[in-house]
């Protein structure tokens, strides 16, 4: 670009032809700032928590020895401390499961068979759960699962009160009333979690082609092969994307676990009490970093299955 | 299953099921609030009241949790707005590498679970001996607001294309005036939605906040203080059902501003 066809009269001209000639130099521009700031706050913080992972504390005097150490990974193998994290995984998966079972008809319904304004209804239907108050719904459950509360009014109301107290009566899942076992614990996870699940899902299954599915149907399929053979398959993508979430956020709540729940514990509210009360900032930190690898290791195999398009 | 036929019954009850089951819950909230038992959660509530409205209003312990919650969400969703549209910028106009590593750093902050983020900024404060302040608070609403904007802005970079910045610059305008004239009018919708994403998202954050706000209270913690010691029950719900109209507002909002947006930006198909 020359001055002739580019007369430069001030230094915002001058600079765009020089973004002009350099179009990377704009682009480094842009990025400068976000990666700045990411790389310094979120990954400089990542990187704090991990390098604490590798201290280790003293038995005696309880004060953090900063040298590189592998004893508190060790301790995460311990009995109690794995059971933990087993119980975490657990739950996300089934939490996950759940999601997709439930999830399923409404992205589905929502992706070919709402129109004009049911549209609009579906789609509103489901965000504004997503992005109300998390902690407003938590509390709502805490109503619906307390002992006094409109479940066990309703389950004596259709005279099923002895399969509610049956249910309760179930060793491990079951408590001393619904918002004291891991059924409440995970109907709330379920509840919080599932439009992440739903939005995703739908985004997917409306890129599905029509032609597809008259293709599916010329070749003779019925519906649940059509539905097994072509929609599910196509529909992965988005399964995996709201997984992501789904199983992320299961892994790494203790809020939940903590309002709604039996007192044993889950991840998140391990590396809460021990960077709190009990001090443990090293095994705080080697238990923050499970859901670290566990994600990593779900988000390369989900990006390599192009479920990041479906976000 | 032909997309175009009438669906069959079973997956129209088993969708508008779970409207229901996403919907109800929040109805509850609502109801509570004028229940005249104030000590448990009986349902049916044995009388209704609407004096809790004016308890709320004149309780003390609330007013200050609610300013610094707006204030937070306020600077998070302005820093976000910022970094977000510049990071969005750079990846619609080009290809470059690391591209891929640059989308996965900005969906990092949500992706991976709320604990790890806070946790990480609880140890960095620690080893940089930064106190706990408004500032530690904004810091982390920010990271995982930024991909918030980045998405809308993104999506609209995309529609906006490559052929209306080329007109603008083949009629003289240098890129000040082409930001100023194309792409922040037509940015401008999405931005905003955006921001009021990015608001309500802050305006909400509990997980984070709780590692990175010390002995402040957001509105969001003192609710939560309220749910492992409660008192005044009714009292969290007319909280609640702020905290409820402070997010579905700008959401609806957010809705309508992009909705008629493939038809408005018609540009560079």
């Amino acid at each position: 670009m020359s001055a002739a066809t580019h007369p430069a009269r001030g230094p915002g001209d001058r600079l765009t032809g020089l973004f002009w000639r350099r179009p990377k130099l704009l682009t480094a521009l842009l990025l400068l700032p976000p990666l700045l700031w990411l790389g310094v706050v979120y990954i400089g913080s990542l990187v704090a928590l991990l390098v604490q992972s590798f201290y280790s504390i003293d038995r005696f005097s309880g004060l953090v020895v900063p040298e590189f150490t592998l004893r508190t990974y060790g301790e995460l193998l311990i009995p109690s401390n794995f059971d933990i994290i087993l119980r975490t995984v657990t739950m996300a998966a089934a939490v996950t499961l759940a999601a997709v079972v439930l999830a399923f008809p409404v992205a589905y319904f929502a992706a070919r068979h709402a129109k004009g304004r049911w549209k609009a209804v579906f789609y509103l239907g489901v965000m504004l759960p997503l992005w109300s108050s998390y902690l407003v719904k938590v509390y709502a459950w805490k109503l619906i699962l307390a002992k006094e509360g409109i479940v066990t009014w309703a389950a004596e109301g259709i005279g099923a009160g002895n399969v509610l107290s049956a249910v309760l009566a179930t060793p491990v899942i079951g408590g001393n009333s619904l918002s004291t076992s891991y059924i409440g614990t995970f109907l709330v996870f379920l509840y919080v979690w599932l439009p992440y699940m739903i939005l995703p899902m739908q985004a997917a299954l409306e890129r599905v082609p029509a032609s597809m599915l008259e293709a599916s149907a010329d070749l003779g399929a019925g519906g649940w092969r059509t539905l097994r053979s072509v929609i599910l398959p196509l529909a992965l993508p988005g399964v995996i994307a709201g997984s992501i979430f789904t199983f992320s956020l299961t892994l790494g709540d203790y809020i939940i676990p903590q309002i709604i729940g039996s007192s044993r514990f889950f991840i998140g509210q391990t590396v809460f009490s021990l960077q709190g009360t009990a001090g443990n900032i090293p095994l705080a930190a080697a238990f923050a970093v499970v859901p670290i690898v566990i994600m990593l290791v779900y988000l390369t195999l989900a990006r390599k299955s192009g479920a990041f398009d479906a976000l | 299953m032909r997309s175009d036929g009438r669906p069959p019954l079973a997956l129209t009850l088993a969708a508008v099921g779970g409207l229901l089951f996403l919907h109800l819950p929040i109805v509850l909230i609502f109801l509570y609030a004028f229940t005249t038992e104030e000590r448990s959660y009986q349902f049916p509530p044995p009388g209704l009241t609407a004096k809790w409205f004016a308890v709320a209003w004149n309780r003390a312990d609330i007013w200050p949790p609610l300013y610094l919650s707006l204030r937070v969400a306020a600077i998070s969703s302005a820093m976000a707005l910022v970094l977000g549209t510049l990071c969005a910028a750079a990846m619609a106009r080009a290809r470059f590498f690391g591209r891929d590593t640059v989308s996965l750093l900005v969906v990092l902050p949500i992706a991976l679970p709320g604990i790890i983020t806070g946790m990480s900024l609880r140890s960095a404060f620690a080893i940089g001996e930064i106190p706990f302040s408004t500032f530690t608070i904004v810091l982390g609403h920010a990271t995982f607001c930024i991909v918030i904007v980045y998405n809308n802005a993104v999506a609209r970079f995309r529609r906006l294309g490559a052929s209306m910045l080329e007109a603008s610059a083949d009629l003289g305008a240098n890129a000040f005036q082409t930001f100023a004239h194309v792409i922040l009018p037509n940015l401008g919708s999405a931005l905003l939605a955006g921001g009021m994403l990015a608001f309500a998202l802050s305006f909400d954050e509990v997980i984070v906040t709780t590692f990175t706000a010390g002995q402040q209270s957001t509105l969001p913690i003192w609710m939560l203080n309220e749910l492992v010691r409660p008192r005044q029950r009714p009292v969290t719900n007319v909280v609640a059902i702020v905290v409820v109209m402070a997010t579905f507002l700008p959401i609806l909002a957010a809705y309508y501003l992009t909705r008629g947006a493939e038809e408005t930006a018609g540009g560079g198909k």
